[in-house]
């Protein structure tokens, strides 16, 4: 390619990198401004005077439906609910997948279709017997009805993922270990699980930002105090008290981001690599 | 056949039942009873009175439905549309040795870990009419310049749009890219050993191959615009009015705020049949297609 | 160690194909069986299920004349090396070694012991700390090896353990093997493509084609007596010969008229000697058409004649040297044939005399394509 070629295949680049960049940079910019330079100044210039009030205001007082006690509640909410539905989501995934590759029985095959199914299903159409069992059962309102929810339904894609992984790695594997004498868990923990590590990184980074972004859920089924960050901080930006504070909307906005773009970065690589490299060959 | 000998015959069954229960109560079993409501008298509790097709009268009755149909229909045409051009075209910019492409990737693929109510409360102040992109186009001069899509009835569901692909195309670049990467290196060589440009060898051999990545991308695409209710949620919520109400958030209102859960129940089985519509379709040509290959 | 038997074994896999048809195979203890057969015969899968990997859908398995069918194979005190070497991705060698011993809590000491043991056997001490990505295949598989001697089990079960080795490679570790179970004496069964694998390791040799064995005994009589012409045509290299000929009573003898060369103008008789002729009486009588199952070692050069041989001279259609022997390609019966000659007897000839050694052929019936007789020698 000819030089020119070159310098405009690197500009396309370079506008589409701003392009991707600039809601987050105004986002930032936003957040660290007073509400006086927001009016007055330019939407893209950096702060003159960088402010964090609005930070603490977003972290700790903002005005979240009735709550006056920022997004800190909510965020641990998210915290407690996300942390226990990725572990238990992702091994029972890893499991499932490991039965139904390695130990196969009549009927597996089409278990596994039947499970599929699951990944496809628009959630509404589970809404409102879910809301009432969640209720009959009593822990509608708590962070244990979301996390239940969110294992049952990400466990279609966990399976997913680790039968796809898992059908690559050779039968002959299992078999050897058999005769070596070992059993169903001992095989899972001491031969697949050592060579997991690609898959349960695609498949926590994928529970993880599906579980802690999720809104749907959180709206119909949380109650105000087990609220997760998306639904608070969706209150919190429509709960107008007076003036429109854009800073603190932000400022709550980044925070609610915060965890799962921090896991994007520190792991991110190996989502996409994870997702299309396959299993060790034998 | 021998169930008799160790514990590795019923242990896999085991360990798959709690997962096998789940789908079929809460799957299987939750799309039958909403399906069964949507066939009664439930306004704001159920209320298990049979009323045949009543509810998809109701539903079919409402002009609010039908904006949230064809709303869906132009999100999610353009969504789709626009994020594979552009994950296209990007993935294939990139896969020209480029310097920094980790990097670049990095940057492109970010917005796919953010919520859809975070995008959704970027773009809204990025397009606020008053203090957002229109005040900056006016600062640089042009001074009669208005950007109102956010507050224009008209318009208001294409700022869904536009947040949508920037949020998404990243993702179908990744997996474009990927896609890229698996082509054969050796039958691009003998392309160029016949001489083809490169222009030639993308449309005629590597794209054309990637037919795969295409089907799955499509479905990942098509299945957040069907769902989709947060982004548009935190953009508009579904305003100005019910300008951009979709099908979701139909079926949250009707449900959860209005007390109507028979037709609330009737959207939801709506919604469940264009997600089958789609992907029937698309999973028969692909499983077709797959079998000449 | 152990006997094996495996009587009326049948197989249907879930998804309802029958891979084994009632197989019958008895081995003593200490002997070395070999399974050979076609791709997708059911040599794995007979494998497997003596191995406790796959359940029997019918019939008995005994080790040491006790029945195993409902024993898992951790039980079953066998040893398996497998095709792909199976060796675990995220163990070292030693580990690898070490797996089966530590899961039967075999103290650490003779764990060392063993490990050791088999390391300088098969001459992979300085790879104990490598992982399996970091071997090239013939190490990877000794370490296979090494990991199915760490054990004193009842059985070995080999699957085509040498077929992904270079052919050099392949008769260091045939011979190697071979050593090894004279020094242990431990039964065997043995999967293999290879026939000399076969002829030169098997103290039995099992012939399987789908799903049925098609002939059970040494390889002397798999080699000289096949029962059928599949057995014929599937051990030796080159095959068998099998020559399209009527038999007929010339000059008071048993003969087999052949014709001879591309165009079938010539018609021969070759007298076949030590024949029990009162075996054939029926069939000469009718003047039978049937295949005449010579090996290429029996049709070849004058210097190797005998008393009970006849002579035959045939148009060469083809000649490949292959260093010690030439072969040549003629046509015998309508049929293409392999003769097995000394170089110097070919050399820019077009036409050869030819020592046929009929009393080694073998008659096998035109339909049923069994063999019908021997010679008595
Ligand atoms: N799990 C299974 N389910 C169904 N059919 C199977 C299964 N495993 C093997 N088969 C079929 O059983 C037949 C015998 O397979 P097997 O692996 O025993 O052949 P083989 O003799 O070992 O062949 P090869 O020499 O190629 O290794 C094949 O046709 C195969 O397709
Ligand atoms: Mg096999």
């Amino acid at each position: 390619m000819n030089r020119a070629g070159r310098f405009l295949l690197y500009a396309a680049l370079v506008s589409t990198a701003f392009y991707a960049l600039a809601p987050m940079w105004v986002m930032l910019s936003t957040s660290l401004k007073t509400l006086d330079e927001i009016r007055e100044g330019s939407l893209i210039a950096a702060p003159h005077a960088p402010t964090i009030e609005p930070w603490l205001k977003a972290w700790g007082t903002a005005c979240s439906g009735v709550r006056c006690e920022g997004l800190k509640p909510f965020f641990l909410n998210s915290l407690l609910m996300t942390i226990p539905a990725v572990l238990i989501s992702t091994l029972v995934g890893a499991l499932n997948g490991y039965a139904l590759t390695h130990w196969r029985f009549r009927g597996s095959d089409f278990l596994f279709t039947a499970l599929l199914v699951g990944c496809f299903i628009p959630f509404q159409v589970v809404l409102l017997p879910m809301a009432r069992l969640l209720g009959a059962v009593g822990i509608s309102d708590s962070v244990f009805g979301l996390i239940f929810v969110h294992v049952v339904y990400g466990l279609a894609f966990t399976t997913l993922f680790f039968r796809n992984y898992y059908i690559g790695v050779p039968g002959e594997l299992v078999k050897a270990a058999r005769v070596d004498g070992a059993g169903f868990f001992t095989i899972f923990q001491r031969i697949l699980l050592p060579i997991s590590g690609p898959i349960f990184m695609v498949c926590v980074i994928w529970q993880f930002t599906q579980i802690w972004n999720d809104f749907l859920f959180g709206v119909v089924f949380a109650g105000s105090d087990s609220q997760p960050v998306t639904v608070a901080l969706n209150n919190l930006v429509r709960t107008s008290t007076g003036v429109k504070e854009y800073n603190v909307d932000m400022a709550a906005a980044i925070i609610a981001a915060l965890p799962t773009l921090l896991v994007y970065i520190v792991a991110g690589k190996y989502f996409v690599r994870g997702l299309t490299a396959g299993a060790v060959k034998g | 056949m021998n169930i008799r000998y160790s514990s590795d015959r019923w242990l896999p069954k085991l360990v798959l039942s709690p997962t096998l229960a789940a789908s079929l109560v809460f799957v299987y079993g939750f799309i039958l009873i909403t399906v069964a409501l949507s066939f009664t008298e439930s306004r704001l509790l159920p209320n298990w009175e049979w009323a045949g097709v009543e509810r998809y009268a109701e539903l079919f009755d409402n002009d609010r439905f039908w904006v949230s149909a064809k709303n869906l229909a132009i999100f999610g045409t353009l969504f789709i549309g626009i994020s594979l051009v552009v994950g296209l075209v990007i993935a294939i910019l990139l896969d020209q040795k480029i310097r920094g492409e980790g990097f670049l990737r990095a940057i492109y693929l970010y917005p796919m870990a953010l919520s859809f109510i975070v995008t959704g409360n970027a773009w809204k102040w990025l397009l606020n009419p008053g203090l957002g992109l229109e005040r900056i186009v006016q600062q640089w001069g042009w001074t009669s310049f208005t950007f109102d899509w956010l507050v224009n009835p008209d318009r208001a569901i294409y700022t869904v749009v536009i947040a949508g692909v920037w949020q998404s195309s990243g993702f179908a670049m990744a997996l474009f890219l990927a896609g890229l990467r698996g082509v054969d290196s050796e039958i691009i060589k003998a392309a160029k050993v016949d001489g083809a440009s490169l222009p030639t060898i993308y449309r005629r051999i590597i794209i054309p191959s990637l037919r795969p990545v295409f089907f799955s991308v499509t479905l990942i695409l098509a299945h957040i615009a069907i769902k989709s209710f947060d982004l548009v949620m935190a953009l508009t919520g579904g305003g100005p009015g019910t300008a951009s109400d979709v099908p979701a958030i139909f079926m949250y209102q009707f449900s959860f705020t209005r007390g109507q859960l028979g037709v609330g129940a009737a959207s939801a089985v709506m919604m469940l049949m264009t997600i089958v519509a789609v992907m029937v379709p698309l999973m028969y040509a692909e499983a077709r297609s797959g079998r000449e290959r | 160690m152990a006997s094996l038997g495996i009587h009326n074994i049948r197989k249907i896999y879930p998804n309802g194909v029958e891979v084994l048809k009632g197989i019958n195979l008895d081995i003593a203890d200490g002997e070395f069986l070999i399974l050979v057969g076609g791709s997708g015969c059911g040599k794995s899968t007979l494998l497997n299920m003596i191995a406790g990997l796959e359940p029997v859908t019918e019939g008995e398995i005994t080790i040491g004349g006790k029945r195993v069918n409902d024993l898992p194979p951790k039980d079953r005190d066998i040893a398996m090396v497998f095709q792909s070497y199976a060796l675990y991705p995220s163990m070292s060698v030693r580990q690898n070694i070490a797996f089966g011993l530590s899961l039967r809590k075999v103290p650490k000491a003779e764990q060392e012991a063993t490990i050791a043991r088999v390391a300088k056997l098969l001459q992979i001490e300085p790879l104990l700390d490598r992982k399996p990505a970091q071997l090239s295949g013939g190490q990877r598989q000794r370490v296979a090896m090494g990991r199915a001697l760490a054990r004193e089990p009842q059985i070995f079960l080999f699957d085509e353990p040498l077929s992904n080795l270079d052919a050099k490679l392949r008769v260091e570790m045939r011979s190697e093997i071979k050593l090894l179970h004279k020094r242990l004496g431990i039964t065997t069964v043995y999967v293999t493509h290879d026939q000399i694998e076969a002829m030169t390791l098997g103290d039995k040799i099992a012939v399987m084609k789908d799903g049925v064995v098609q002939q059970f005994g040494t390889p002397d009589e798999i080699y000289n007596r096949p029962v059928n012409t599949f057995v014929a045509g599937f051990m030796g290299s080159p095959p068998m010969n099998l020559i399209p000929a009527t038999l007929a009573i010339n000059d008071g003898k048993l003969c087999a008229e052949v014709t001879v060369g591309p165009t079938g103008s010539k018609r021969v008789h070759l007298p076949l000697f030590g024949f029990d002729t009162s075996t054939l009486d029926t069939l000469t009588s009718t003047g039978s058409s049937v295949l005449l199952g010579l090996r290429p070692e029996h049709l070849t050069d004058t210097g190797r004649s005998n008393g009970m041989t006849a002579n035959l001279t045939v148009p060469v259609d083809l000649a490949e040297p292959t260093g010690a022997d030439t072969l040549i390609f003629i046509t015998l019966g309508g049929a293409r044939c392999i003769a097995r000659l000394h170089p110097t007897a070919v050399a820019g000839r077009d036409e050869v005399e030819l020592v046929v050694d009929t009393s080694a052929a073998v008659v096998f019936d035109r339909h049923t394509q069994e063999a019908i007789a021997f010679a008595r020698v």
